[in-house]
């Protein structure tokens, strides 16, 4: 179920504004942007969900992928780890760069690609095994670990998460004994177990009450020291909590990006106005 | 206000009943019919069940015949028959769902699959002959290629005969598709958001299936080899083409031993006209649904292992 990935050389690649092609060769450029978008483009079969995106992504920020519903958002975060493979007829061109490797090229190893970008779902999708195995499965898939390294490992894991506290007399028992966004942050520990260089967010408070949610985003602004973040939202208000920079999609393109703080109150646009103080979408 | 006549409580209330009367009926007709049969078997059955019954071969008396042959080569055949079938079915299975591109080709033999657990079974103790017992005639069976000797348990020669190996392949033939589609279901139940999960961590297929999707699913999957054991041990037809022996007076020895089964000895027993062999028939039927009831025990048992860590 490979997808057909074109590369089409844009006029905006990275490789014509006169930087070399290998990303590896140029860690100034990678390290402040993480992820780079040049003429980016999607499709599910013939229907085209994203058009020539050009979109930068500053390492260790927060970034809000906002839009109304179809605007492409979660299309482009599942294209960030290769998540879209799993879909039939799904394609896409242009370059999207992130951390030094070329995403869409068809010779990446998307085992090494999802292992340096973790991805946290809209619903909470723990394992049917014990706390302790969810968080390291992670890591067990690509090490071998002796048993203290593991235990430190996945308490490091659920101490970054601020689900420790929570859970460390029942490590061994069924995730599927906690709360939803208890699950929630669980998720949020094992993607962490693997020491990704980015989280992908997608909606990741959409199914958790209001108490749950604060608590995702007060996590969020903690892991950002750490993590490349980018997080696609429904919440306009979470959005601005939670987020440094903002892009804002409607019909499959970018129609604005900017700190978050500007997107918001003094937008360029107009239909990131109207969007943004809740006249549509 | 809102348009259409109010259909009157009572009236949906009554449907409601009527419809609790049905179902209820249903199961209970279910329920005696299979009461009576087991009733009537045990009645007549039970007086005949003994250690000698157990441990003895076919008599013509009654009263001395017991069912050692069969029970033991109901043991061998079905073992051979779940060793080769359920790896086999779980394997095809975990293709078609998780590996195989959604083709025409796969879509093709997704129906053949489906219309072969529908093929009667002496279809297959046909092919069963010709394919294990004969080897098509490629080799003759007057002079077949050998492996060791006759008397030890690894003896082996091909082609296999009317041995226990041959029945064993034959009742595997027969599970198979039932084994494939109760596995596929299995597969089907676990949720793509797991699948999900594990990919995003850098999981390559075959993590996903041996950490996630397998464990997941295996629970049902041990259903669906239930059924597919309970078939196979009580099939007759296909082994009655292979040469399920019908007065047999001797246990396997290794894979190419003759071999008789439950089924084919109640089958014998209860077409004789005297009435004792009828209660050893009895005698026999019970002895099976022991042996079923044990299988599926295990299997339960089995389960309960696998799902006690989530609980």
């Amino acid at each position: 179920m490979m997808p057909t990935v074109i590369q089409i050389p844009s006029p905006v690649d990275p490789s014509a504004e006169g930087a070399t092609p290998d990303r590896a060769s140029e860690p100034a450029v990678s390290m402040a942007k993480a992820i780079q978008l040049r003429g980016f483009s999607a499709w599910y079969s013939a229907h085209q969900v994203l058009s020539a995106v050009d979109l930068d992504i500053a390492a260790n920020r927060v970034c809000a992928l906002i839009g109304p519903s179809g605007c492409g958002k979660s299309t482009l975060l599942r294209w960030m780890n290769r998540m879209n493979d799993t879909i039939l007829g799904a394609r896409a061109s242009g370059s999207l760069h992130l951390h030094g490797l070329q995403v869409l090229s068809p010779d990446l190893d998307v085992v090494d690609l999802r292992r340096r970008v973790g991805m946290v779902f809209q619903k909470p999708n723990p394992f049917p095994k014990s706390i302790f195995d969810n968080v390291a499965f992670g890591p067990r898939l690509h090490r071998q670990y002796g048993r203290t390294d593991l235990e430190e490992l996945v308490e490091q894991s659920l101490r970054s998460s601020a689900l420790w506290t929570e859970v460390k007399d029942r490590l061994h028992r069924s995730a599927l004994g906690l709360s939803g966004g208890q699950q929630q942050r669980l998720c949020i520990a094992r993607a962490i177990a693997v020491d990704p260089e980015v989280l992908l967010m997608d909606e990741p408070c959409s199914a958790l009450d209001p108490r749950s949610t604060a608590s995702i985003e007060e996590l969020i602004r903690e892991l950002r020291e750490t993590y490349t973040i980018v997080i696609v939202t429904h919440n306009m208000q979470q959005a601005s909590r939670v987020s440094d920079t903002t892009a804002f999609f409607d019909e499959g393109r970018l129609i604005e990006t900017g700190e978050t703080d500007e997107v918001f109150t003094a937008p360029r646009e107009r239909r990131t106005e109207d969007y943004v103080s809740g006249r549509f979408g | 206000m809102s348009a259409g006549r109010a259909i009157p409580i009572a009236r949906r209330l009554r449907h409601d009943r009527m419809l609790l009367i049905a179902c209820l009926s249903a199961t209970t007709l279910a329920v005696a019919v299979l009461s009576a049969l087991l009733i009537s078997v045990f009645i007549q059955g039970l007086s005949s069940l003994d250690w000698h019954f157990l441990s003895s071969y076919a008599s013509r008396k009654a009263a001395n015949a017991g069912i050692l042959a069969p029970l033991m080569g109901t043991l061998w055949v079905c073992a051979i028959c779940g060793l080769i079938a359920v790896p086999l079915g779980v394997a095809t299975a975990l293709y078609l769902e998780e590996y195989a591109p959604r083709t025409r080709l796969r879509s093709l033999v997704q129906l053949n699959i489906a219309n072969l657990s529908g093929v009667p079974s002496i279809v297959y103790g046909i092919l069963g002959l010709a394919a294990f017992a004969r080897c098509f005639g490629a080799i003759s069976t007057d002079d077949p290629w050998t492996l060791g000797s006759p008397d030890s348990l690894f003896f082996l020669q091909l082609p296999f005969g009317r041995g226990v190996l041959a029945g064993g392949l034959t009742l595997a033939l027969v599970v198979l598709p039932i084994m494939i589609i109760a596995a596929q279901e299995a597969l089907r139940t676990v949720p793509k958001s797991l699948r999900h999960a594990a990919l995003a961590l850098g999981s390559t297929r075959w993590q996903v299936v041996w950490k996630v999707t397998l464990p997941a699913a295996l629970p049902t999957m041990m259903t669906g080899a239930i059924l597919s054991m309970s078939r196979a041990i009580g099939e007759a037809a296909p082994l009655l083409v292979i040469g399920g022996v019908l007065l047999l007076f001797s246990v396997p020895e290794n894979l190419m031993s003759d071999f008789t089964v439950l089924p084919l000895q109640i089958y014998n027993w209860a077409g004789r006209p005297q009435d004792d062999f009828h209660k050893i028939a009895a005698g026999a039927i019970i002895v099976q649904l022991v042996l079923l009831l044990l299988f599926n025990s295990v299997a339960l048992f089995i389960r309960h292992k696998l799902q006690r860590p989530l609980q």
